[in-house]
Parts: structure tokens; sequence; C-alpha cells
């Protein structure tokens, strides 16, 4: 678990397997560690806009996220396992999330909760993020504007299943997705292609 | 209707559709503004907002509007310059009169890039400091802005987000250590100063 050296070429993605091949002993650690930590997702809420309402209606006693372990919301990023992204990100915040999101220890995902976060939602203008993927890496997108309590919380359920089908002998997942020396996480024309207009927009008259 | 008891009468028309509008030439602002809100019977203590706008019709100039409140009398006027956006656009500050007006002013300069003379700290503050696409509320600034994303998320990323604080902020937080002793006591003891009696200056 290491940090990738962002100068360094990058040759090819491989699975780093451990020493030892894997056994039964591997596969119930993994399992082992993988139950802990789906079932203790501390998320650190970073909720700027109307998604943060629905995410507190979710933490709320009728929804309750206390049941899939989401009980503590850590405020701190040093101490928690999930950000939850709710709401829209102008491009002001971006450094300030990108700073959390490294501050973030290991195991770390990233949930984007709603369509502003995932996409730029409905403000595709000089402002607004069109989507936080072009600045922290995203595990789960859920989709709503904002979405209902169940949407979020299909998501989280979404996010367990994944974290529970991690592997402990796969250290490559584990490393630190450092920004690169132009400051940005993706090639430029990756981030062009994420923020292209899609959908309705397309067909509204809108200037440049 | 029209409220014609202005001293002044440099004013430049007056429309009322609802509200009380009031047109004023730049030369006279600071003598109006100052006259309204200082003479007794008009007592326009609270501005509300500045803002501006800028017609889709491109011949009318931009207008800066200043929002006016008198808290004795319950009544609100808007006062309106006009600025040629052939001119370079810039207006003698308000400050003076009313410290609110000191980010209002600093919306209007980011939005529109209206220059305040003799404002204190004229710097964007919606935009980041160093945001170099222009005024995004202008007519003639894209939707999307001018930059290509992908200019915009590395600018963005490259931002400082401490950035915005004003020097002088800055500086009450640097002087820490010049305190004298006894203040600093008191500030580590949570103590928030002695509000002033009435007879201090």
């Amino acid at each position: 678990m290491g940090l990738n050296d962002p100068k360094a070429p990058t040759e090819p993605k491989s699975t780093v397997v451990s020493q030892v091949s894997p056994n039964w002993v591997t596969t119930r650690l993994d399992f082992l560690v993988n139950w802990a930590r789906s079932n203790s997702l501390w998320p650190m809420p970073f909720g700027t806009a109307c998604c943060a309402i629905e995410f507190m209606a979710t933490a709320a006693s009728r929804f309750d996220l206390a049941r899939f372990g989401m009980e503590r919301m850590s405020f701190s990023p040093r101490q928690a396992d999930v950000l939850i992204c709710a709401g829209r990100l102008p491009f002001k915040l971006s450094p300030v999330i990108r700073r959390i999101y490294d501050q973030m220890p290991q195991p770390k995902w990233v949930i984007s909760m709603g369509a502003c976060a995932s996409t730029g939602g409905i403000f595709d203008n000089y402002a607004m993020v069109q989507g936080i993927d072009t600045v922290v890496p995203v595990d789960v997108y859920v989709p709503g504007c904002p979405p209902r309590p169940e949407g979020l919380l299909y998501g989280i359920l979404l996010l367990q299943k994944k974290v529970r089908g991690e592997s402990l002998a796969d250290r490559s997942i584990r490393d630190e997705q450092l920004l690169n020396e132009g400051g940005m996480r993706l090639p430029p024309d990756v981030v062009d292609e994420l923020s292209e207009p899609f959908g309705n927009s397309i067909h509204q008259t809108r200037s440049a | 209707m029209l409220r014609q008891q202005f001293g002044d009468k440099i004013d430049r028309a007056e429309v009322s559709c609802g509200d009380t509008i009031v047109y004023v030439r730049k030369s006279v602002l600071i003598a109006v503004m100052r006259w309204l809100k200082e003479s007794p019977d008009q007592d326009y203590q609270y501005l509300a907002d500045i803002t501006a706008v800028e017609y889709r019709d491109g011949e009318r100039p931009l207008e800066i509007v200043y929002e006016l409140f008198s808290l004795q009398k319950l009544t609100q006027l808007r006062v309106k310059v006009e600025l040629d956006k052939a001119r370079a656009l810039a207006l003698p500050s308000v400050v003076s009169l009313w410290k609110g007006a000191n980010w209002l002013e600093r919306e209007v300069y980011d939005m529109f890039g209206v220059q305040f003379e003799n404002h204190p700290d004229l710097r964007r503050i919606l935009m980041w400091e160093t945001y170099a696409e222009g005024h995004p509320l202008r007519k003639d600034f894209p939707l999307r802005g001018r930059f290509s994303r992908s200019e915009q998320v590395r600018q963005a990323l490259n931002a400082n987000p401490e950035a915005h604080y004003s020097m002088e902020e800055l500086s009450i937080a640097e002087a820490y250590v010049d305190l004298p002793p006894e203040m600093r006591d008191r500030l580590a003891r949570g103590e928030r100063g002695r509000i002033p009696d009435p007879g201090d200056e």
C-alpha cells in the first residue's frame, strides 16, 4: 500500500499478488476484514447543498443509517472511511474537497450523492464542477435530485458490496491516487469529455 | 407617488412602478446618498442591496441599483446609476456611508467588472482571487465560461483556498504573538473582550 509516484512512467497495472497464493485462510481473512470494513463505514459528510438535507433525512430515524454502521458521522477526514459528497461542488470548493480526500487515510471510498456531485446536475455553467470525479476518484454514484433516502441507502449497499468484493492480496487498490504534476487527476481530454453536456442540455439553446 | 422633495434637482429621471426608483448621475451619487442617509426627514440608514443590471438590449447602459430602506419611516427607495458601457465602468464607493457596502460592491465588481473608487478592499468575492476568465454576469460572457472544462478544473485545483482572507484578517492572526501578555492571557481564558461603555469613544 504505497504511494503512486506520479513522476515514474506508469506501466500497465497488474494485480500484485502476495507471496502466499490464495487459499482458505486468506479467503476467510478477506471475508473478515471486508465484513468489518463494510459494516462500519464511517462517513465524512461533505454536504454542500440540498442533497445534504436528504442525507440528514437518511441519517434520521425513519431511514436510519445507524443500522448500516454509519452511526458516527465523522467530520474530521482523518477518522473517516467514506467521503459522501452531497451537493453541488463549485470550482472554488474543489481544492478543498481534494484536500479533504487526501487527508483521509486508506482504506477510503467516495460516494457521489446526487446529480450535481455526479455530473454537475442542472448547473452546467462557469462556476460548478461537472462531476466530482474530475477531482476525486468516485466509487459509487447515486443519481437523483435529490436522491430519495432509499436511493442513497441503495448506493451505500452497493458500496458495501464493493467493499466485500475486495481482496487483501491486491495491494494496488489501496494505493493513494494523487494528483499529477499539472495538479489534475485526469488528463485534460478526459475531463473535457466527462464535462460535455448530455441529454436534454444539448437540445436547449445555450451560449457556448 | 413622485417624490420630488429632493434638495438636489440634478437627478435625471424619476420613475415609479409600484416602487420608487430614482435615477441619479454618477457625479452627484455620493452627495445624494449622503443626503438620503443623513438628512433627518429621509433617514435611509439601511442599505439593503447593491446590484447591477445589464439589459439584453445592448444599447441600454449598465445600471447599478442601490436598494435603500428607512427604518424609521419604513419606506423603500431604489437609486439607480446608469453607466455607459463604452466608457470605463467606475463609480465612487459608498462604503464611507454604509459599511455593508464593502462586500456588496465587491460582488458587483466580481460579477460585472465595475470599479469602485476609494473602496478599501476591492477584490473578487464569489469567484476565486485569481479567476482570469472575466466577469461572469456580463451578457458577453458565455454561460459555461471562456476556458475549457479541463482548464477550469486545473486552475481551480491550483488556486490557493486560503487566499481569500484580507490582509487585515491575516495580520490579526500573525500579530497574536505581539499582543500584550495580559491580553493574551484573557484571550487564552476565553474572554472575548469587554463591552465598551456608552461613555467610551
